[in-house]
């Protein structure tokens, strides 16, 4: 295939305020070529393909599309040059129905029939294998049907320069080689694919040629085919990093929370957690692995309070007293006062953890402003606090009086992760902590949750990525459609054993502890 | 009597409807404009302006000559408040849009400034048009523009009942019915209404799709003042006889505000909405005999607001709530 540029991007420069999100950077897409752009949190691919898409100005530098200068003004003269994004945070109206999201904006000729619109959706979907009801609203949808609706957005408009904004961040393993499979199939029909991702296996298997970036900069562009996972990660974070996770073994372990026999259901009364049985020892971390959506949420907001059990029995020891407490029922202040700590760390990051709105300060001041006395607030203690998170764990910032909303998304993570861990819980439960970050991030993290370990602290780890969770877990859970299917011992098992463990539906797996 | 109160009960509601469906309109773009009362005023004042120079100007006595004149005359009467309505509640719609669109002020302090602002405005030139006509009366009366406002069909009185209840309005119900159903099919049925209340519902959506946000929340910000401005020349052309006094429109606006929760942001509520608050209006000159307590019949609309957005919300059904977007300014290059 002939190799003629669909796009080009030459000595583009972008700062918001005084943070360079990139600077010179200059890359190429051909037609027919899928390039991955690789990169660390805040290496500034999204502001990369923000500009690209319309939504930033680029500061300095062109961009020529199918040779000739292009000024993308706004999202709209992007869809002029062909140009279609998907983002990482959706682009979609809650109370619009499929099709509506899919039309919308669309100046199209002629009378606006809805009815049309949701045909030529179905017969994409057809095209492409993607499972999707065009009548079906937003806000009753999980995140993969989302995802699924911005795609088929994308290719009802056409577009020849797809970008995608780490799209596999929330699919299955299946969902995900389908859409990998839809993506060769549109290379292969010429068009231009930027992928942004940072799963390497992705990047080696999907891609034709890797641009990466690093800290806003542009470092180059190498061919998939002649180059290694290693020489990558080291064009990507600029030094060679150990791929060990170090484990300790587990001292002491005692019975810290013992969870029998819990169900709990959804609003619309679907069976979530059924006939949940486990224990988490102190001084060990218990994986939770599984296909997102599978309880794992649920499981963890009904330790914590959060979520009612239909019936079962959580039972807390209490390393003070040497009593064991029930947490059902109770509410997380509650929980708290008995002087039972759990630290929670919950999926969406900026819903449920921090205030996008508030400082670094004052996210820190959510978790202690009871322990107060006087009238007025006390900011010295939290402000130390948010300091040494930003230190510890190298959060970009300009300083902690900058509204967390203002951060990337890896950083936000990093702060709040840093500020449940500092919380000194004796339980604690981390959902996917590492989402979104980078190497080195996610190596902060993992270190971190060891030295909780080895303090004591029971430490349930909810992740995705299973070469993590056998390298830092001791033990594994395994959880399908709402029941534990296994609970295998981490450091014998295979990743074949927990892949299998966690696409079965019903409870086969032996006890380890 | 039924029909005596129902025919009376419509009129009450037609600002109202005219106000409601402006802010529903205004609102689907994600500005909550509390404005509208002061718009409301300025529509009025506005109008009774337009009228009272059209009349002053002598062109009425044009009619005596009659043939062309019988027709022209008439209708100009009625163009001029009109186009003054529109054109003074637009005036107000684009201080409202520059403030809190292109400066991204906050909507409600701007809102309420701009009610403030306009009430001022509206007794500041009624008060200087009453010194005017030279009469100790404290209200300007334009009783022939009036006239020609109030002009009903001529068949409805033969029609008994149904010509009191439905035929027998000024023309200016008919005008907000038909805006109301108008804006009901354009929100939901064109591709206008789609990216209007994509704009209102997360205008980042709405800006990824390429569409124009600044351009929709202008436009419709300052077609809904025009529309609502229509409500306050309607209460004083028709409903007031073409008798402006000042704050004599009273708390209309604020009315039309809960309307638009009690509607449920659908104008074809509003409609049905609007004579049901003029129904519990017109209840309040039923229970004159009452006294004080006369007093709790005037919260009978606000207390069916309440139960509304209880029951509304009790209901949780994501279609009823305000859109997504309401009173959040959007800066494209902020995240």
């Amino acid at each position: 295939m002939a190799k003629t540029a669909a796009l080009e991007l030459k000595h583009i420069t972008k700062t918001f305020g005084s943070v360079v999100a990139n600077k010179d950077v200059s890359l190429t897409v051909n037609k027919g070529e899928i390039l991955s752009i690789l990169g660390e949190n805040g290496s500034g691919k999204t502001t990369l393909m923000n500009m690209i898409s319309g939504i930033y100005h680029p500061d300095e530098g062109q961009i020529f599309i199918n040779g000739e200068e292009a000024v993308i003004a706004s999202p709209h003269d992007a869809f002029d040059y062909k140009i279609g994004m998907i983002h990482q945070h959706f682009k979609l109206v809650n109370v619009f129905t499929a099709t509506e999201n899919i039309v919308l904006g669309l100046e199209e000729k002629g009378k606006f029939d809805l009815k049309a619109a949701e045909k030529r959706v179905r017969t994409i979907c057809e095209q492409y294998g993607f499972e999707l009801d065009p009548k079906k609203k937003i806000y009753t949808m999980a995140v993969s049907e989302k995802q699924t609706v911005e795609i088929v957005k994308v290719l009802y408009r056409g577009a020849d320069i797809l970008i995608l904004d780490e799209p596999t961040a929330v699919l299955t393993p299946q969902e995900t080689q389908k859409l990998f499979a839809v993506l060769r199939r549109m290379r292969d029909d010429g068009k231009a694919i930027i992928i942004i991702t940072h799963k390497m296996h992705e990047v080696l298997s999907l891609s034709d040629r890797v641009a990466v970036l690093r800290k806003g900069e542009y470092i180059g562009t190498v061919k998939t085919a002649e180059t290694t996972e290693a020489e990558l990660t080291e064009m990507m974070v600029g030094q060679k990093i150990s791929l060990n996770i170090e484990r300790s073994e587990p001292v002491d372990p005692q019975p810290r929370l013992e969870v029998h026999h819990i169900n709990c259901s959804n609003r619309e009364g679907v069976k979530m957690l059924d006939d949940v049985t486990f224990t988490a020892y102190s001084g060990e971390i218990l994986g939770v692995a599984g296909i997102a959506g599978s309880g794992q949420r649920e499981l963890l907001e009904a330790i914590a309070g959060l979520q009612r059990l239909d019936d079962g029995a959580i039972l807390y020891n209490n390393p003070k007293t040497g009593k064991s407490d029930s947490l059902r029922d109770k509410t997380p202040i509650q929980i708290h006062e008995l002087g039972v700590r759990l630290s929670f760390v919950p999926e969406d990051r900026l819903g449920m953890g921090l205030v996008g709105n508030m400082d670094l300060i004052d996210n820190m001041m959510l978790r202690s402003y009871r322990r107060g006395k006087s009238f007025f607030l006390e900011r010295n203690a939290p402000k130390t606090l948010a300091q040494d998170i930003v230190d510890r764990l190298a959060v970009v910032t300009p300083g902690v009086t900058t509204p967390v909303r203002r951060l990337s998304g890896g950083n936000v993570q990093k702060v709040l992760v840093g500020r449940e861990i500092a919380a000194s819980p004796t339980v604690l439960m981390a959902a996917y902590p590492v989402r979104g970050l980078d190497i080195n991030s996610s190596y902060t993290i993992y270190n971190l949750l060891n030295e909780q370990k080895q303090k004591g602290v029971a430490v349930i780890f909810v992740g995705e990525d299973l070469d993590v969770l056998i390298e830092l877990c001791d033990r594994i859970m395994v959880i399908g459609a709402g029941r534990i299917t296994g609970i295998v011992d981490a450091r014998t098992t295979t990743k074949e054993e927990i892949g299998l463990l966690m696409t079965k539906t019903t409870a086969e797996g032996s006890e380890t502890p | 009597m039924i029909v005596s109160f129902i025919s009376s009960s419509i009129p009450l509601g037609v600002p109202l409807l005219f106000g409601s469906t402006g802010e529903i309109i205004t609102e689907k773009s994600g500005h909550l404009n509390l404005g509208i009362p002061g718009i409301m005023y300025v529509g009025g004042i506005s109008g009774v302006i337009g009228s009272f120079l059209f009349e002053n100007s002598g062109a009425l006595s044009l009619m005596e000559k009659g043939g062309f004149f019988n027709v022209l005359i008439p209708f100009l009467a009625i163009m001029i408040p009109f186009l003054s309505a529109i054109c003074g509640a637009i005036l107000m719609g684009l201080i409202y849009s520059f403030m809190t669109v292109t400066l991204r002020a906050n909507q409600n302090v701007t809102g309420l400034a701009l009610t403030t602002f306009g009430i001022g405005i509206g007794n500041f030139f009624g008060g200087s048009l009453i010194k005017l006509t030279n009469t100790d009366m404290p209200s300007i009366a334009l009783t022939r523009t009036s006239n020609f406002f109030r002009a009903s069909l001529p068949f409805a009185d033969d029609l008994g009942w149904f010509g009191e209840v439905f035929l027998s309005h000024d023309f200016l119900t008919y005008v907000a019915i038909a805006i109301a159903l108008l804006a009901e099919y354009v929100l939901n049925r064109t591709r206008i209404g789609l990216n209007l209340r994509a704009v209102g519902e997360n205008p980042a959506t709405a800006d990824a799709a390429g569409i124009n946000v600044t351009k929709y929340k202008y436009v419709a910000t300052c077609i809904g003042s025009a529309v609502a401005g229509l409500g306050g020349l309607q209460y004083v052309m028709a409903y007031a006889n073409g008798v402006w006094s000042n704050d004599a429109f009273g708390d209309r606006g604020w009315m039309a505000i809960a309307l638009v929760i009690f509607a449920l942001w659908k104008p074809t509520m509003a409609i049905f909405g609007s004579f049901f608050f003029g129904a519990l209006c017109n209840v309040t000159f039923y229970a004159e005999g009452l006294g004080t307590t006369k007093q709790l019949f005037y919260m009978l609309p606000y207390v069916a607001t309440l139960l509304v957005l209880i029951i509304t919300s009790m209901r949780k059904k994501r279609e009823h709530q305000p859109p997504e977007g309401l009173g959040l300014p959007y800066f494209r290059e902020e995240r």
